[in-house]
């Protein structure tokens, strides 16, 4: 039977972790708040530039107007933008992500090239890759991998400029070296309880997919925007134009892939702490029952002790 | 039969009216004022002031690219960046001006000049537009704050 004055030390460390998971549970709520509303406040750029951008494609047949566009015929190296969290204690958040991309690159046997951003992604991430390259039996194409870049620790609640290097490395690495297609790992927010990790082809753009790409995140696909396009001026050519549209467009996508995937990181945490909080909560009323048990037994055995000498005294007084 | 015209930027909504008389719109190729039934044209943005004049009130913004796309009773200008000019002010433009000159006389390289540069010729625009504004005669320009209340 341990001592009062060690069930009391457990008491307090338990109630310490209560205050801390209880705080955690707090600041992701408001989180979640802050990030949920900065996804809307990009929809309607959004919206906007999607019309525009599927107005140009729509007229175009055949050759594409902008290398972004460009569809590969033979898709030889992929690049992964894997988004996760840079701290833990958010229940399994990183860890579903993780592999839902690792089951993702098993599929689909092509060479990849990974760009991280968060560190739990990086350092998960890396692990593997140096798993399966001493694993004798993986299959030779998984052992064709690399991390390109990683960004960690970006900005609680980033903006255009903070995403402005990574889609700048994607679009250096579609256009210039030998990814052919670009895809994007994140954790789609659906509500507090439930988030759903994804992965969805980010390039080239496929203004006609849009249901099946990134881009359904963003944007409501309109089936009329089609028929809408006119007998468009441009000034000074299309080609311009999309230049402008198509790389913001692509760097709000990704923006709005980490937003959710913040809000989902925060709605796990707070779950988590949540559930931290609760145990702590039992796990202290059971170590207080058992203090006040252990108090009850010291009163006991004092009190037989003291009876004991009073027994003693009376009969040597006999 | 009047111009619905809506300003966006990349974070937020800036303004949105369905009674715009004509919008004068700062492209690249020149300035361009736009009034109903306008032929359908895609154009790029330069930086500079965007007008929309509406009645007796002009609602003015700085813009600093981007695209817009004028229907003949539609215009949505989709700036990179842009603010309203009531939200200018003097004394924070002249504190970048100054530290932009400054950092380019201490002789800065590559990107980041280039972003200096670029910033540098924000606050001019911003600046110029600021005090034309101010000299503008006769004409009652509405706040922010007006258009919320």
């Amino acid at each position: 039977m341990p001592t009062t004055r060690e069930i009391k030390r457990r008491i307090n460390s338990v109630k310490n972790i209560n205050q801390v998971t209880r705080a955690l549970e707090a600041v992701s709520a408001s989180s979640v708040r802050k990030a949920q509303n900065a996804v809307l406040a990009s929809r309607p750029y959004a919206q906007h530039a999607y019309d525009v951008l599927v107005n140009i494609a729509a007229q175009t047949t055949g050759i594409p107007l902008h290398p972004l566009l460009e569809v590969r015929e033979e898709v030889n190296t992929v690049g992964v933008l894997l988004i996760t969290g840079d701290r833990g204690l958010a229940g399994a958040y990183n860890s579903n992500i993780v592999r839902r991309a690792i089951r993702f690159v098993e599929q689909y046997e092509r060479p990849v090239h990974w760009v991280t951003v968060g560190r739990k992604g990086r350092d998960l991430i890396r692990r593997w890759i140096a798993q399966v390259k001493a694993d004798e039996h993986a299959p030779a194409v998984l052992k064709d991998q690399q991390i390109v870049a990683e960004f960690s620790y970006l900005p609680a609640d980033p903006d255009v400029a903070d995403v402005a290097q990574i889609v700048q490395i994607l679009f250096d690495e579609f256009l210039n070296v030998p990814v052919d297609e670009v895809f994007i790992a994140y954790t789609h927010f659906i509500n507090t309880m439930t988030q759903q990790p994804r992965v969805l082809p980010l390039l080239p753009l496929r203004p006609f997919e849009a249901r099946s790409g990134a881009i359904s995140e963003l944007v409501e696909p309109d089936p009329q925007v089609k028929q809408r396009n006119r007998d468009y001026i441009y000034e000074p050519d299309a080609y311009a134009i999309l230049n402008e549209v198509i790389p913001r467009f692509t760097e709000l996508q990704i923006l709005q892939a980490i937003r959710e995937s913040l809000s989902s990181e925060h709605s796990a945490r707070m779950v988590a702490m949540r559930n931290a909080s609760e145990s702590a909560e039992t796990l202290g009323e059971a170590l207080q029952i058992e203090f006040n048990k252990a108090r009850q037994l010291a009163i006991t055995s004092e009190i037989l002790d003291i009876i004991g000498g009073v027994e003693a005294l009376n009969q040597d007084g006999a | 039969m009047p111009i619905e015209v809506e300003v966006v930027s990349r974070v937020r909504q800036l303004y949105h009216t369905e009674s715009a008389d004509i919008v004068i719109i700062p492209g690249s190729e020149g300035e361009l004022g736009v009034l109903p039934n306008h032929t359908p044209l895609l154009t790029t943005l330069a930086f500079g002031e965007l007008r929309i004049v509406e009645g007796e009130d002009v609602v003015s913004f700085v813009v600093y690219g981007g695209v817009v796309d004028v229907r003949p009773h539609k215009v949505v200008v989709l700036a990179d960046d842009a603010e309203s000019v009531y939200e200018l002010d003097m004394d924070q433009i002249q504190a970048a001006r100054d530290r932009a000159r400054q950092l380019m006389e201490e002789g800065v390289g590559g990107e980041q000049r280039a972003q200096i540069v670029q910033e540098l010729r924000r606050a001019e625009i911003a600046a110029k537009i600021r005090s034309r504004i101010g000299e503008r005669p006769g004409q009652r320009i509405r706040s922010l704050e007006e258009d919320n209340g």
